[in-house]
């Protein structure tokens, strides 16, 4: 039995991150280095946490807050330990360094829905060593043992009624030495963590205030809209700049690597600019990339062998020898992330300093490679992350293309510089999630159990060509290909899993779950398909082949349980579900779902989820309602498609996403836990195509195999 | 140079006449709260009330708002106080990255003042030229209605 290596995403940046060289720079020195803001009387007992003289407590967050309410259930963790009220605190985004980098990787960046998972022991010992340190500030003021106090509310009480708050113990605390390991409160003592939790940045969310990349400035600073190359890969062959330079308020026409920049005074200006400027291309082989033909030669790979993904038992050979086969293909297209928030970056470039102001999830990487494009040494470029106005993997780029380019503007201008992209400019910009293809083929016993599973994978590599293939890609299998179909939970004996990976001019990227955007949907829609073609309801089925998995059938029973299953419903409706692991969570939904005409409506979602203890349930509930309107514009419309090169959508009329109209009532019910808390970001995400397929099938007859659903003449009522 | 009012404000801006609001407000007056999203009034991000209602400011020229009242979110605010919808959206935990909240915020805002007490077809009728690509749309229709009952009480 042959089994390719396993190497998670995690283990991946944890190798890529300690290994240094493989981003070719070493990961930062002294987290004394660290630039944190503040007043030098501050008590900075550590890099995350500042307390001043005037009582004001600074939580210091180094994962980028890009909707997910990370800049709440951080400080959360610290408040609790720290004993002050979560609602005085304030917050502040982490510079780059090496003291805010992964626990474990040393790299900074925002992603793998892992930022509570890794920073869960460590944000809880910033809290209680400060606490401590403030409690022995207070025993030494007043001289009496440490036993004798108490931390509560941002305040040191002592015997009498003696009070002291951590503003008046700044001074003292500041020479206490730093105490290791201090002990961790018991889970059962817990105030904050656990208990739903408004968000901290409301308030400037609805107000305006909320400062996004977008919306930084600096005196003096130019904005650039950018022509890049209407296919993947082309280069300028000439540029005629005169139409872009009679515009009012352009200053500069300058080239760039990625394309030609119309530098202006506004952004108006920059971008009639770029609207009059006339570039020849040299197209390169990019402009034969058309997604028709891509599907009928991933269908073509298919049928030939790929690397090994994944063995168990003796793979295909069952699968000759079945009483019952069934076989299907899915089809995936290639995706954009479409934040609300168009791409943009503001650079401003000295001798010997580059200043960035952005959204990205990157921090690490973004240093290097834009201290590459300045050149410089990545100590002397300064990240200011701002508020990310959507991330989904869009603003982790292994090359920062976003950042890069923005540096090379600011560089050729020699002025500050933001560089800000257009809606059609992001919807054309590449780095899609990859177009995918499967074929699944099942052996069924006369019981109609999965005795044997072969399935094929066919989807560029997210990877390959990166700073990480070397620690990601194992003989021909980049993981993130795969997850989602490599840990096959249900019971089959028999499994061979194979994985084709083209080389396309089309940069692909993560897009929020990665593989298991189209592992989840490939897996959950063909087990549902076994399910029916073995006489045998959809959950029961997943049941029976689930036995040895607890906490899939606890998010599995949980769903379909608050869901109703097996109810009578509404004439016209139909359920479907669907249950999936990933980043570490458990997640099962239950779509119920009608149909009129071609017209679909998604009436209710239920979903449950296991995500380990659960810091802020509001949030775990916020990101699944997330993660499924997500997954449902993916199912119901997201395609990108392209002939002769060109990316035929620009905007969101072409490229559409759920809307109030279709929105569903989305119930989310958290299974009570004590393990270790997981993420929550993704797992919500992977299983709407399916479950809502899977109600189709049931309401229809009709088996959905390839998204998004408008390919079929469906669309969204 | 064209005039209107801002906020309450007057205001005189010297630039293109086709330049949009949109850009006017956050470039010329830097009033960035009212955000980029489209530019071809798909999205809702850009949206301000005009003369009190709802208006994408990414495809309104500079030469249609003359002598106009143009609110933005950061007029919303009046003496301090929060309109009854960010409350609503503060308490029903609405916002998660944020962008569009601000469009949002104000198609609520202007749906309310037309409708005391909207029902889910005038919602979805008032709040589908907003997009969320966090999917916030649940918690939306929520702090509408909240926000409906607490107006309505004149509170």
């Amino acid at each position: 039995m042959a089994s390719a290596p396993r190497v998670s995403r995690r283990q991946f940046l944890a190798t890529a991150a300690a290994g240094g060289i493989l981003l070719g720079f070493r990961i930062g020195t002294a987290a004394a280095a660290d630039p944190v803001a503040g007043a030098a009387s501050d008590f900075v007992p550590n890099a995350f946490i500042r307390i001043s003289r005037n009582n004001v407590v600074t939580i210091l967050v180094n994962k980028a807050e890009m909707g997910q309410g990370i800049y709440t259930s951080l400080p959360m963790l610290i408040a609790e330990e720290l004993e002050v009220d979560l609602k005085t605190v304030k917050v502040a985004a982490a510079p780059v360094g090496a003291a805010y980098g992964h626990p474990q990787f040393g790299m900074q960046f925002t992603g793998g829905s892992q930022s509570i998972a890794s920073e869960w022991e460590r944000f809880r010992q910033a809290g209680a060593t400060a606490r401590e340190m403030l409690l022995a500030a207070a025993a030494q003021t007043w001289g009496v043992d440490r036993a004798r106090l108490r931390a509560e509310n941002g305040r040191v009480i002592g015997p009498g009624g003696r009070v002291l708050t951590y503003g008046q113990l700044v001074e003292k605390a500041r020479t206490i030495p730093v105490p290791a390991n201090v002990p961790l409160k018991d889970p059962s003592k817990f105030k904050i963590i656990g208990k739903p939790t408004r968000r901290l940045d409301s308030r400037e969310k609805v107000t305006g205030a909320a400062m996004f990349g977008m919306d930084a400035s600096v005196p003096g600073m130019l904005i650039a809209v950018v022509a890049r190359s209407p296919v993947f890969g082309g280069k300028v062959r000439s540029v005629n700049e005169t139409g872009a330079k009679g515009i009012g308020g352009v200053k500069q026409v300058v080239q760039i690597p990625s394309g030609v920049a119309v530098v202006a005074d506004s952004f108006w200006s920059a971008k009639k600019g770029r609207d009059a400027l006339l570039v020849e291309w040299d197209e390169g082989p990019g402009a034969a990339v058309d997604t028709d033909a891509l599907e009928a030669e991933y269908d073509r790979l298919a049928r030939t062998a790929g690397a090994p993904a994944y063995r168990r038992g003796d793979g295909a050979a069952t699968l000759e020898t079945a009483a019952r086969r069934v076989n299907a293909k899915y089809d995936m297209p290639y995706l954009a992330h479409a934040p609300m928030e168009p791409l943009n970056c503001l650079v401003s470039l000295g001798p010997d300093r580059c200043e960035i102001w952005t959204g990205t999830q990157f921090q690490t990487v973004d240093q290097a490679n834009a201290a590459r494009a300045a050149g410089l040494k990545p100590e002397q470029v300064e990240i200011h992350t701002l508020f990310l106005g959507g991330g989904f993997g869009r603003r982790a780029t292994p090359s920062s293309d976003f950042i890069v380019e923005a540096v090379h503007v600011a560089k050729a201008a020699g002025a500050p510089v933001k560089t800000i992209w257009t809606r059609e400019d992001d919807i054309h910009g590449g780095y899609y999630r990859p177009m995918w293809h499967s074929s699944i083929s099942a052996g069924l016993d006369a019981a109609g159990k999965p005795q044997a599973w072969k399935h094929t994978i066919v989807g560029q590599s997210i990877l390959e060509g990166t700073p990480f293939a070397s620690v990601m890609v194992k003989d021909g299998v980049d993981q993130t290909s795969v997850e989602g179909a490599s840990d096959l939970a249900y019971e089959v004996p028999n499994v061979a899993l194979d994985l084709h990976s083209p080389k396309s001019p089309v940069p692909v990227l993560w897009w929020r779950s990665v593989g298991h955007t189209h592992t989840g949907f490939v897996v959950e829609s063909f087990i549902d398909e076994l399910a029916h073609a073995a006489g045998k309801d959809p959950y029961r089925y997943r049941r029976e082949l689930l036995a040895a998995h607890p906490r899939h059938l606890g998010v599995l029973d949980l769903a379909a349980q608050k869901a109703g299953w097996g109810t009578p419903l509404p004439a016209g409706r139909a359920r479907g579900i669907a249950v999936h692991s990933s980043f570490g969570s458990w997640c099962a939904q239950v779509a119920e779902v009608s149909i009129q005409e071609k017209a679909i409506t998604v009436h209710r979602v239920v979903c449950a989820v296991d995500c380990g203890r659960a810091i802020n349930p509001e949030t775990i509930r916020a990101q699944m309602e997330g993660g499924i309107v997500f997954g449902l514009s993916a199912a119901l419309y997201g395609q990108i498609t392209l002939k002769q090169g060109r990316v035929q959508q620009s905007n969101f009329h072409d490229y559409p996403v759920l809307r109030m109209s279709s929105m569903p009532v989305v119930e989310v019910h958290i299974v009570p836990s004590t393990a270790p808390p997981s993420g929550i970001g993704e797992p919500g995400t992977p299983l709407m195509a399916a479950a809502l397929g899977n109600a189709l099938f049931a309401l229809t007859g009709q088996r959905v195999r390839s998204l998004p659903l408008v390919r079929h003449g469906f669309e969204g009522a | 140079m064209t005039t209107f009012h801002v906020n309450g404000r007057a205001v005189n801006v010297t630039a293109d006449p086709d330049k949009p609001l949109l850009w006017v407000l956050r470039e010329d007056l830097q009033l960035t709260g009212t955000k980029f999203g489209c530019g071809m009034a798909l999205c809702g991000a850009c949206t301000v009330h005009l003369d009190g209602s709802a208006a994408r400011s990414c495809v309104t020229p500079l030469s249609a708002v003359e002598g106009r009242r143009v609110t933005t979110i950061e007029g919303l605010v009046r003496g301090g106080r929060l309109h009854p919808v960010q409350e609503a959206w503060i308490e029903q935990d609405v916002p998660q990255c944020g962008y569009c909240q601000s469009g949002q915020v104000m198609s609520a805002a202007a749906l309310l003042t037309a409708q005391k007490r909207p029902t889910d077809a005038d919602i979805d009728a008032a709040m589908s030229g907003n997009i969320c690509r966090c999917g916030t749309y649940q918690r939306i229709r929520a702090a509408i209605k909240q926000a409906a009952g607490r107006m309505g009480k004149g509170a």
